[in-house]
């Protein structure tokens, strides 16, 4: 901050994260729109609560150990060094830089933005699981994602020297996988424990719609989880750095974004690639869908989840065919799992951000075979073998088996499932009984009263 | 009782670093914290298994309790 371009740079940069973390807001307001529209009218309230109180439990497991969890990690720890002590010591619930502090302007704001990322993570899980969940087996599982595994997986391969992109070259510019897939792969292993709401499946092999209450509400809902991937596209970035400040290969002395693992990209080519990927993922939603509304915007997001690994480098008409792709397969998966294994998906998060982003993670190692995954000396390049094993990790390794194991444990203490009995009343039960009771009481004083 | 030793603004700020109350003290609000948020989950639990139990009954009374 002592100098005229020092002071630019850092006042623009906190800004730059500012501005993200308003616009990721959107997308927690998209989810709750959305899960509330998918729901039946006798659980509204309570999938409101359900998503929206993830908001402070993750906000603070995050501020007292997520945090910090992403810069000890990286090496595994243990898999390619030990734990980065020094390096965290920065980021503890306890540092003085985590408080209001002159000396550092940055670390606020991109603690900030990590933050949204995981509370991102946590409400894509909060879709699948609707009304027939307990509020607090979903929110133990919520912190689980949001502040643990989700982060982890961040530290290890999404982070300039997280140990998958040195030794796999794994490549995630957007977060296909380590958002996307690791997220649908939790909500995946909650959903095998938890299985279906009651109704969804009859004998012989029937599957039954429940329709949702409010479909014009969800597609409001995921417009505005359209607008808000801006902000979650731009806070994947940094968004201007020098040469001397990454301190790798590059040469020379101009001042570049680059993507997390501070490789260069420009603003410019991740807003036509997202824009394309959108494009590719809506009009393929549309035609395999035969014109549904809800798999046509549901496809635009499929379309961008498969293409972020990537879109710091695709070409646009690149980013079209991969987001189309990946809508098409996304798609297909959802109506193939839930015939064969009887899984209730409510939103399709498994497939849309799951499916998605697995795939977008193993198209990515195809068409970017062989490019540089860091500026830094020594790394592997990117390698469809590579980006295979990265999108297992996230999917299965830390995405199924915690989901999976959280769950296990919370159904066999029987804090999992609503009782039949609650589920098939609806889990507004008490709402609407003091909404009744409120309504005969005003109605019988307005009778005494006139 | 002062909270900071920050006096006033007549200073050099690129010697300034924390300026948050109560410097000395962040471990100590750390554990208050994290003690806070396990109680809620503790609390959290108990209300909603009884909420659930409760409506059970209601139900199977008739829904008059």
């Amino acid at each position: 901050m002592d100098t005229d371009i020092g002071a630019l740079t850092t006042v623009f940069t906190e800004f730059y994260y500012w501005l993200t973390v308003a616009l990721m807001f959107l997308i927690h307001i998209g989810f709750c729109m959305y899960e509330v529209g998918a729901s039946r009218q006798k659980n509204t309230m309570h999938t409101l609560m359900k998503n929206s109180m993830l908001i402070p439990l993750v906000t603070i497991t995050f501020f007292f150990f997520g945090w910090w969890i992403y810069w000890a990690f990286p090496n595994g720890p243990f898999i390619n060094g030990g734990l980065e002590l020094e390096t965290a010591a920065a980021n503890t619930a306890w540092s003085e830089t985590m408080g209001t502090n002159l000396d550092d302007r940055i670390t606020g704001v991109f603690w900030a933005a990590f933050l949204l990322f995981s509370w991102t993570a946590a409400s894509i899980v909060s879709g699948a699981v609707i009304e027939r969940i307990q509020s607090g087996a979903f929110w133990v599982i919520a912190v689980m994602i949001g502040s643990v595994t989700w982060i982890i997986d961040a530290s290890w391969g999404w982070h300039s020297g997280g140990w998958m992109v040195v030794m796999l070259g794994y490549h995630d510019a957007y977060a296909s996988g380590v958002i996307h897939a690791i997220a649908g792969g939790t909500a995946l292993g909650v959903l095998v424990v938890l299985g279906p709401r009651i109704g969804k499946f009859g004998p012989g092999g029937i599957i039954r719609n429940i329709s949702q209450q409010n479909p014009w509400l969800i597609c409001i809902g995921l417009f505005l989880i359209y607008t808000g991937f801006w902000g979650f596209y731009v806070a994947c970035n940094v968004p201007i750095i020098s040469p001397s400040d990454i301190g790798g290969n590059i040469t020379g002395v101009t001042y570049t974004a680059t993507n997390i693992y501070l490789a260069p990209t420009t603003l410019g080519a991740i807003t036509v690639n997202f824009l394309m990927s959108l494009s590719g993922g809506m009009l393929v939603g549309y035609m395999v869908s035969k014109g549904d509304a809800f798999w046509t915007y549901s496809g635009g997001l499929a379309g961008i989840i498969t293409a972020s690994a990537g879109n710091d480098l695709y070409h646009p008409i690149q980013a079209m065919i991969i987001g189309g792709l990946g809508t098409y397969a996304a798609y297909k998966l959802h109506y193939w799992v839930e015939k064969t294994f009887k899984i209730d998906d409510a939103v399709g998060a498994v497939a849309v951000h799951g499916y998605a982003g697995f795939i977008g993670v193993v198209i990515c190692g195809i068409v970017l075979w062989g490019y540089p995954s860091s500026p830094y000396e020594g790394y592997a390049v990117i390698t469809p073998w590579g980006q295979f094993a990265g999108a297992v990790i996230m999917f299965w390794v830390l995405g199924f088996i915690p989901g999976w194991i959280a769950a296990k444990i919370m159904s066999s203490l029987g804090m999992l499932r609503i009782p039949r009995e609650i589920e098939i009343a609806g889990l507004d039960l008490v709402q609407s009984n003091l909404a009744a009771a409120d309504l005969a009481e005003v109605e019988a004083a307005a009778k005494t009263e006139t | 009782m002062d909270m900071t030793e920050i006096g006033n603004w007549a200073v050099d700020l690129a010697d300034v670093g924390a300026i948050y109350p109560m410097q000395g003290m962040e471990v100590l609000m750390a554990i208050v914290g994290i003690v806070l948020w396990l109680a809620w989950h503790v609390w959290q639990f108990k209300h909603e298994s009884a909420q659930l139990k409760d409506e059970v009954t209601k139900l199977k009374n008739g829904g008059d309790g």
